[in-house]
């Protein structure tokens, strides 16, 4: 099981997969300046909910990487002949996405908070919003990674999954800068129903893949 | 080691056709079952069957020890080296000496040199041997090879045939799904396509 987690960990760092979001996450947040315009005081405000929504379409960027591979490679098989439930196997896979996801993403957040001029109390709460969000992000996109495992044209399919799934955690956690601890726990409960639920979605859809 | 293997009256679905019904098959210690057949006749999903991996339509499968599957893909991450990708799922087999299990599968299919070198760049023939290498570290007693000697070279069959000698020597159990003729003396022979099932009009 750690085997597992090691290996998605070390097979997302090796790949750049860490520099990749991180770059990406800056990219997005640093369009909105473009975009809005350089009013300080507006940016200030606008900025939690745009470092939310530059998570959330980061945590797109490596879906098609978290499942398809293992499933072409016969990865996915093996582990199954070796009696390794393929729950336990999609649980494995989050906890390993989430330890390769989540720093860069906590990095990109903090340098974009300093962009946007967010004051250090918003700052905390949009950092702790995110490492209660991040798991629940991870196990979404384990699972669209699973169901879009084979299709043709799967990132755009997978961005169709996820990102209806992931408005949960947006309301809740761009939510929390001016709600607080109440948005917070809001955030928490729905990242656990994903972390719970995620693990038999991806499974059942490894197992069809798989036939 | 002590392994068996009973198929009973397995059928077999895939995509709506019924691809053959009524296979039956006892395997004891030290036995060999070669499967012959033309393509897309359910060779392989024989093979994934007994592994568990599919459902039977109809039958059962009866099994003790341990199962080691080579199947179409060789299932080594192909930015590690060959030797830390074996070393993955000899950790994974639970083998008493992952290293040691390693070292002398590379050396049984003469790829002892090629430890340190990524697997991506391996040749076709080079990444069978070296998934068959995963299947002799595995330790398992029983071996589902399916079409193993695909894309290997003349001493590369000769290391496959004595690598499934010698675990039949050693009471393993070996099912070989294969086009290509092998030598693997006295090995039972399951010619699928006499288990054909005719479309009913």
């Amino acid at each position: 099981m750690i085997a597992l987690v090691l290996r998605d960990v070390r097979r997302s760092y090796a790949g750049g997969g860490a520099t990749l979001t991180l770059g990406f996450f800056l990219l997005v947040a640093i369009l909105f300046p473009f975009a809005i315009g350089p009013d300080a005081r507006l940016l200030a405000r606008v900025g939690g909910g745009v470092i939310w929504a530059a998570a959330l379409l980061a945590a797109l960027l490596p879906v098609e990487r978290l499942i398809a591979p293992d499933l072409e490679t016969g990865v996915l098989d093996q582990m199954a002949v070796r009696g390794y439930s393929l729950p336990v196997v999609a649980a494995a896979k989050m906890a390993g996405h989430w330890l390769a996801f989540a720093p860069p993403v906590m990095g990109a957040a903090l340098l974009s908070a300093a962009l946007f001029g967010l004051d250090s109390a918003a700052t905390v709460t949009v950092l702790a919003g995110l490492a209660i969000g991040t798991p629940g992000l991870a196990a979404l996109a384990v699972a669209t990674g699973a169901l879009t495992a084979g299709l043709r044209g799967a990132g755009a399919v997978a961005g169709l999954v996820l990102l209806p799934l992931a408005i949960p955690l947006l309301i809740f956690g761009a939510g929390a800068i001016e709600g607080g601890a109440g948005g917070l726990k809001l955030l928490g409960a729905v990242s656990l129903v994903l972390l719970a639920g995620a693990p038999f979605v991806s499974a059942a859809a490894m197992r069809i893949g798989m036939e | 080691m002590s392994a068996a293997l009973a198929l009973s009256d397995l059928a077999c679905r895939r995509g709506g056709r019924l691809l053959f019904a009524g296979v039956s098959c006892p395997l004891a210690a030290g036995d060999a079952l070669v499967v012959t057949g033309a393509n897309g006749c359910g060779k392989s999903s024989l093979l994934r069957m007994i592994a568990g991996l599919l459902p039977p339509f109809e039958g059962e499968v009866a099994l003790s020890g341990r199962v080691a599957l080579l199947g179409e893909a060789s299932a080594l991450d192909g930015d590690r080296t060959l030797g830390a990708a074996l070393h993955f799922w000899a950790m994974l087999d639970g083998v008493a000496d992952p290293a040691g299990c390693v070292a002398r599968a590379l050396d049984d299919v003469a790829l002892a040199e090629l430890g340190d070198v990524p697997v991506r760049l391996l040749s076709t023939g080079q990444r069978r041997r070296a998934a068959l290498a995963r299947v002799l570290a595995s330790g398992a007693e029983l071996w589902l090879l399916d079409e193993p000697a695909t894309g290997l070279d003349m001493a590369s069959i000769a290391l496959l045939e004595a690598a499934v000698a010698r675990h039949r020597e050693r009471g393993g159990i070996a099912v070989i799904a294969t086009h290509q003729p092998l030598a693997v003396a006295g090995a039972a022979t399951l010619d699928l396509a006499a288990y054909r099932v005719a479309e009913a009009a």
